[in-house]
């Protein structure tokens, strides 16, 4: 089999990109409000928690479409990021990102809860009878406690980044080296009738790379125990 | 000296204390639903009595009337918990130097003192998991000593262990209380909530001076 061409080459890298960048940017941002719905109660709570549940439920394309209207040039959110802080998204690989983002929001933000609401509140307390301040606790008690659910949701939070399509495609388009990821890649080559051949090595490159993640994980497991 | 004067709801339970204590060691009494659990936690901060004052020598931790209510770890009042509560994360070691670490306070022992005084040596370098309980409470008590505490908050430190565990425990609270009132100034006073088996024990106890009165309860 002939190695991958420039065009796959850039697909591949660019999910890579797009995820990396997603992940980043995101599971700071899910940890926080994992913490947040779990260990605080605070007005609008039940509306947070349906709201950061709204991309798993929606169509991507109607997210893809939303993230548009908000994050377009002229839309509220995108306009003021690029009248005053010059960053666009629409059309671009951090546009690719945001939506990657989004969309595996929700799959992120599921299992931290699950692995905060574990840890013991009792622990947070005597760290504080300790005299420890509640953002320093957080950081060394709550945060390696709920490392194994972190972990998880990282891994999950990147596989749907990778394999995002619908919102990717309503947002920033399917432009080559920018945001046409290994999916939309794909989605591209199926499309025209000389490319099936493409196509299926893109889908197996696709499953060697995931292949890839679910073995590093199972020798982590089989090695942890 | 600790003052303690508050009144507080729990649930449809009216909880009402008030004694003054200047004695190093200070046992509170009561049977099981009288509160004491409440009060200590009120002490140390981890809950708010409804009204009423708290205070520690001259520093006031706790005043409704004037609107006083220091956070847990500003009153500096450590606490061994029934369950002994250590970080699972960490090790023996760790779990003693925790407060030391995470926030900089100054021990009032020095940590090899502390670890002789336990008898906890051997221990440093293992993770709860791997304690007994009764280890795990010594383990819990040093970390609550280095931690530069004002007072010393024991709610029922051995409630949890069987009478082996138990004795194994006493002779090392013995010999703290005596370290307590041989160096008064850097560490006293200390205070314990134990349950009333150990009662006898105390009170014939020649140098244990404390005053206490159980909290009065009305529902």
């Amino acid at each position: 089999m002939q190695p991958l061409s420039p065009a796959e080459i850039e697909a591949v890298v660019l999910i890579f990109k797009v995820g990396g960048l997603a992940l980043l940017v995101t599971l700071p941002l899910a940890i926080f409000v994992a913490y947040a719905l779990v260990r605080w109660r605070f007005p609008g709570h039940a509306i947070l928690d349906a709201l950061i549940h709204m991309p798993l439920v929606l169509p991507p394309v109607v997210t893809g479409y939303i993230l548009l209207i908000l994050f377009g040039r002229h839309g509220p959110i995108g306009g003021f990021l690029h009248d005053y802080l010059g960053i666009t998204l629409a059309f671009r690989c951090t546009g690719a990102a945001l939506a990657a983002g989004v969309m595996s929001f929700p799959l992120m933000v599921r299992p931290i809860r699950l692995a905060i609401e574990v840890v013991d509140p009792k622990l947070e307390q005597a760290a504080g009878t300790l005299g420890v301040r509640r953002i320093v606790t957080f950081f060394i008690v709550t945060l390696p406690l709920a490392m194994p659910g972190i972990l998880a949701a990282a891994m999950m939070g990147f596989a749907k980044a990778m394999g995002e399509f619908g919102a990717t495609i309503t947002f920033v388009s399917n432009i080559p080296g920018e945001t046409r990821t290994l999916s939309l890649a794909l989605y591209t080559f199926t499309q025209s009738p000389d490319w099936d051949l493409a196509a299926l090595r893109l889908a197996i490159t696709a499953a060697v790379i995931a292949s890839e993640f679910v073995s590093r994980r199972l020798a982590r497991r089989l090695g942890g125990n | 000296m600790l003052s303690v004067d508050i009144e507080a709801r729990l649930g449809t339970f009216n909880l009402s204390a008030k004694f003054d204590s200047t004695a190093g060691v200070t046992a509170l009494f009561g049977r099981s639903g009288a509160g004491k659990t409440s009060l200590v936690h009120m002490i140390a901060g981890l809950s708010r009595p409804l009204r009423g004052r708290i205070a520690v020598d001259d520093m006031v931790l706790f005043d409704s009337e004037k609107g006083i209510n220091l956070s847990t770890r500003q009153r500096r009042i450590s606490h061994v918990f029934q369950e002994a509560r250590l970080f699972p994360h960490l090790t023996v070691r760790c779990n003693l130097t925790f407060s030391p670490w995470a926030d900089g306070r100054t021990p009032s022992m020095p940590f090899e003192e502390v670890v002789d005084l336990l008898g906890i040596g051997k221990l440093l370098g293992r993770r709860p998991a791997k304690l007994s309980g009764g280890e795990r409470q010594r383990v819990a008590i040093g970390r609550a000593l280095l931690s530069g505490p004002r007072i010393l908050l024991m709610d029922e430190p051995l409630a949890s262990l069987d009478q082996a565990r138990k004795s194994e425990i006493l002779p090392y609270l013995d010999h703290l209380r005596r370290e307590a009132a041989r160096s008064r100034s850097s560490m006293s006073p200390i205070r314990w909530k134990r349950s009333r088996g150990w009662r006898k024990r105390w009170s014939s106890s020649p140098t244990a001076r404390s005053r206490q009165s159980a909290p009065s309860a009305k529902s």
